[in-house]
């Protein structure tokens, strides 16, 4: 038997198609709650009952380092969104900004594609 | 009690090539030198191997290509690839496939010629597509974020980081095959160009060429092959992640968990290390596993390298060739952490050689701070 189900599409896919129509959504399991990024078929406690939820677009700087280039100066951070889940990121429009500065998310839109950014919230940090 | 597989093989013989500059020589004519003088070295020929353990950053197979280039007729292969510290696996790999009689003598080899090929780190890790988007330029970006982290979790300074890149010049300048060596000051490295916040470019390994190869056997036939065998007394792994958004604490890495397994299977105690060898790729590496390890209290390990303390003359004796910050850093460095580990322990380590090393520890590093082997490795007198 099988265990692909065709007429869906794999979570990278629907993550990705998500993204396209303006929409930054997580995978959650419904019996545990638990959320998920980056998405997969499965939690790393086992869980496969999976859905897709509005993520809440808020998070706090985990990490954060600046890539400097001859071409400018890009940071690149992880952050802890408000489900438990952490992602990889970058915030446009500062060159940096301290670990714990509170963040909320904004879908960009590059030729290459969508992506999911953050804004530092003013004033506020965890 | 200690491990069946403690002491149960050997390393009888252990060559590098090319180290620093090799221009000329492909990576597999490297990989080719250091093999040739290793199973010289070892005082057999190369019919003798019938195993070989392989893992390079430009060959998809390499234990076929091993094969072929230097004609083996080999019954055993481990080709795992966990990156930088892939050989430090292959060591226990191969130390169970002897005792297992599944092979009688086996070939650990890398070889690359990243510098002279292109000057850049070569790699064949593919991007991860949850993280293309943002650009990162791994592995610095990565070990950057985890930088940051440790600064800000723990008060560790540049000036930290800076002791650990001075040390291992230090030792380097000891070492005439090390390829950065003469002096460098605390305020050359304060004031190198920043390439990945904090991390500059005093703060990351060399790009070097360089080959490295090793034979080993059981351990009866490593006391007939060799005057100063030097045994396999334990090892442990730990895969945490692979891109480094799915570390689950920036801060410690999987050496949390290899060593204590390394260390009890050898049945050794960590304040009888001789020396002790880490995969220093960035200067933060040398931190995270002297904390991981156990040397010093989490959070700790930036106080603990300041005042020279594992410089030459300090308390502890940490990478003594000068590390991958300034002596080799062909791509993958493991295998140079054993070699240096053999030479200290065989006592021809020269103007570096520190005294009666008979215990020492290999701590490997692969990917984003993602997978983590330790080894230790003794001489006859540890069994």
């Amino acid at each position: 038997m099988s265990t692909t189900d065709t007429t869906e599409q794999g979570p990278q896919a629907t993550w990705e198609r998500y993204l396209e129509e303006g929409r930054f959504m997580l995978q959650r399991a419904r019996g545990s709650g638990e959320h998920l990024f980056w998405p997969r078929v499965s939690t790393p406690s086992g869980e496969t009952d999976l859905e897709w939820v509005e993520a809440s677009g808020k998070g706090t700087v985990y990490a954060i380092t600046v890539n400097r280039g001859r071409e400018g100066s890009t940071n690149v951070a992880l952050i802890d969104l408000a489900e438990g889940v952490r992602m990889m990121s970058t915030l446009p429009e500062v060159e940096t900004a301290p670990i714990g500065a509170a963040v909320t998310a904004r879908i960009e839109r590059l030729e290459a594609g969508p992506r999911v950014v953050f804004d530092v919230i003013a004033g506020e940090s965890a | 009690m200690t491990h069946d597989l403690r002491g149960r093989a050997a390393i009888v013989g252990m060559a590098t090539a090319g180290v620093g500059a090799a221009p000329g020589f492909s990576a597999m004519e490297l990989l080719g030198q250091a093999s040739v003088a290793a199973v010289a070295d070892a005082g057999l020929k190369m019919g003798d191997i019938d195993a070989v353990f392989c893992a390079t950053s430009s060959h998809a197979f390499p234990t076929m290509s091993v094969v072929e280039y230097l004609g083996l007729d080999a019954r055993w292969f481990g080709g795992t690839n966990v990156g930088g510290s892939s050989f430090e696996m292959h060591l226990i790999q191969a130390a169970l496939a002897l005792d297992a009689g599944l092979c009688d003598a086996a070939l650990i080899c890398y070889g690359s010629n990243q510098r002279t090929a292109g000057g850049r780190l070569v790699s064949m890790s593919e991007p991860q597509w949850h993280e293309t988007p943002y650009n990162p330029r791994h592995p610095i970006t990565a070990y950057g974020l985890a930088a940051s982290r440790h600064m800000h979790q723990y008060g560790t300074t540049r000036d930290h980081l800076a002791d650990v890149a001075l040390a291992a010049r230090g030792w380097a300048n000891l070492n005439p095959d090390a390829f950065a060596r003469g002096p460098l000051t605390r305020d050359e490295i304060l004031s190198a160009r920043t390439i990945s916040d904090p991390l500059t470019k005093a703060d990351c390994c060399l790009v070097t060429d360089g080959a490295a190869a090793c034979v080993m056997t059981r351990a009866d036939r490593a006391r007939d092959l060799s005057s100063s065998p030097v045994y396999v007394l334990g090892g442990g792994s730990a895969v945490t992640h692979r891109s480094i958004v799915a570390m689950p604490d920036l801060t410690v890495t999987g050496a949390a968990k290899s060593g204590p397994i390394a260390l009890e299977m050898a049945g050794v105690a960590r304040k009888d290390l001789d020396l002790v060898m880490l995969y220093d790729a960035f200067t933060i590496n040398t931190i995270l596993f002297l904390e991981d390890l156990g040397f010093c209290k989490k959070g700790e390990g930036g106080p603990f390298v300041e005042d020279g303390r594992i410089a030459p003359g300090g308390e502890l004796a940490v990478n003594t060739n000068g590390g991958g910050l300034s002596c080799v850093h062909p791509g993958m460095y493991g295998l140079f952490l054993i070699a240096e580990a053999v030479a200290q322990i065989r006592g021809q380590a020269g103007e570096r050689q520190i005294a009666d090393c008979n215990l020492a520890m290999c701590h490997g590093n692969g990917g984003t701070l993602s997978s983590q082997c330790t080894a230790i490795l003794g001489s006859e007198a540890s069994l």
